[in-house]
């Protein structure tokens, strides 16, 4: 029931948010997440913004996953 | 999705090199929990037990809201739903969760008027597009949900609309945590911890578990390189010598602090409360009542109804699966009297549930 996938803003009006998942649009709540701006990616769960997803960060722990992995074998 | 590339968190060859090192260091038995059901399902839907050696145990714990939800708090959401003029709305999961006499999908077909919703707002659209009607939301979920629904109470007083509630039985997850490790019964040697509870709590409310009790805490997302790394830090953590600690596996959606906005929203609108635990018990401070000022959304005090006393489906074992006791294939219904098309108990209902999880994708022990 904890599940949120991402999604990314596509433009803001009136609290809400207009989000794009993965082709598929929605409006969702963003009183949660009040500082989101247009062209963040979200996590969305039950209809509203939980979080911001850092594409930052997503690459630099994959890229220690990477290194990780290699050590080993 | 450009600028975000999460499907190479399901490359195989990197999944190989991680089950090399999780091999490596599985040189003794070790017993790991995932507190959250989207990882119990994520690890039976990607085949991680099969994948790592047989000395890791991975235990299911107590983390599928619907599962946790008391027969007391189900009887009563039912006898709610049976009320005149009452739209019961709900998350879907709900609806099949047996009470002690029939579920809300029962409840239904009686003529009750229960609906399922995807958020808290639409069945706040439901009250304000049916002024007549009383429509109640079943309040279940953890931290992560609970902001979601304290937010739409918050639009409905600014909005004015007088005939919305909700019936709190939100549970809260570190308290649990706290109840598993002082109950002493089962001896765990890792946490993965919850990522999207953590995405609004941060990692500070589970550090009492690392400093405390000296068991290894790791947070983690839901893909299955997340799940690999993370069982492979927790393996880390209990062979080093630096201690137990609470590392940040998922640091794309989990800042150290949480959400601060969405923590202030929950602490405006509820309050830590006692709650029963399904199959469990009463925890302290484990749930969440309503605040004095927004009283008037509470639909447990709006609605006044006293459930009788309800005890479990004889031979249930759902209490000893969500605390990690035993593995669901050890219940003597599991496959056999209890099945996903006709539960027993609320671990077989919920998808997220260990039973259900392991029924669905033939897990064995």
């Amino acid at each position: 029931m904890c599940l949120a996938i991402p999604a990314k803003i596509e433009s803001i009006t009136d609290g809400r948010a207009d989000v794009d998942i993965r082709g598929l649009k929605k409006r969702i709540g963003l009183a949660l997440l009040p500082g989101a701006q247009v062209g963040d990616f979200v996590l969305l769960h039950a209809g509203f913004a939980i979080q911001r997803i850092d594409p930052a960060e997503a690459e630099e722990t994959y890229r220690l996953l990477e290194q990780t992995g290699i050590t080993v074998t | 999705m450009s600028g975000l590339d999460l499907e190479k968190y399901r490359d195989p060859a990197l999944a190989r090199k991680l089950v090399a090192r999780i091999a490596a260091l599985a040189t003794a038995p070790a017993s790991l929990m995932e507190v959250c059901g989207t990882h119990t399902m994520a690890i039976s839907q990607f085949g991680i037990r099969g994948l790592i050696p047989k000395a890791v145990r991975l235990l299911s714990g107590p983390g599928c809201p619907v599962c946790v939800t008391s027969l007391g708090d189900i009887d009563r959401m039912i006898a709610i739903a049976r009320q005149p003029g009452v739209v019961l709305a709900t998350f879907g999961d709900m609806v099949r969760v047996p009470g002690s006499a029939g579920s809300l999908a029962a409840a239904r077909a009686a003529g009750a008027d229960v609906r399922v919703v995807y958020s808290a707002l639409d069945a706040l659209r439901i009250a304000v597009e049916q002024p007549a009607k009383q429509v109640v939301f079943a309040g279940v979920g953890f931290e992560t949900t609970s902001p979601t629904i304290a937010a739409t109470v918050i639009e409905a007083r600014d909005r004015g609309v007088g005939n919305f509630s909700v019936y709190p039985a939100f549970k809260l997850v570190p308290p649990a945590l706290e109840a598993i490790l002082s109950g002493g019964r089962v001896g765990i040697d890792g946490f993965l911890l919850p990522g999207h509870v953590s995405a609004i709590i941060g990692s500070r409310p589970y550090r009492f578990i690392a400093e405390q009790h000296g068991v290894p805490c790791v947070i983690a997302g839901f893909e299955p390189l997340d799940i690999l790394e993370a069982i492979a830090l927790l393996l880390e953590q209990r062979a080093g010598a630096a201690g137990a600690s609470v590392q940040n596996e998922y640091s794309r959606s989990v800042p150290e602090q949480g959400n601060p906005d969405a923590l202030k929203i929950l602490e405006q609108v509820f309050q830590p409360v006692d709650a029963m635990w399904r199959a469990i018990g009463t925890i302290p401070r484990s749930g969440l009542g309503f605040r004095p000022a927004f009283a008037r959304f509470d639909a447990a005090r709006l609605f006044d109804i006293a459930a009788a006393p309800a005890s479990e489906p004889d031979g249930c074992r759902c209490g000893q699966v969500m605390m990690g006791l035993i593995q669901p294939d050890q219940c003597g219904h599991f496959g056999k009297t209890c099945t996903p098309s006709d539960p027993v108990g609320p671990c077989m209902v919920s998808s997220e549930g260990a039973c259900a999880a392991w029924f669905k994708y033939g897990v064995t022990a």
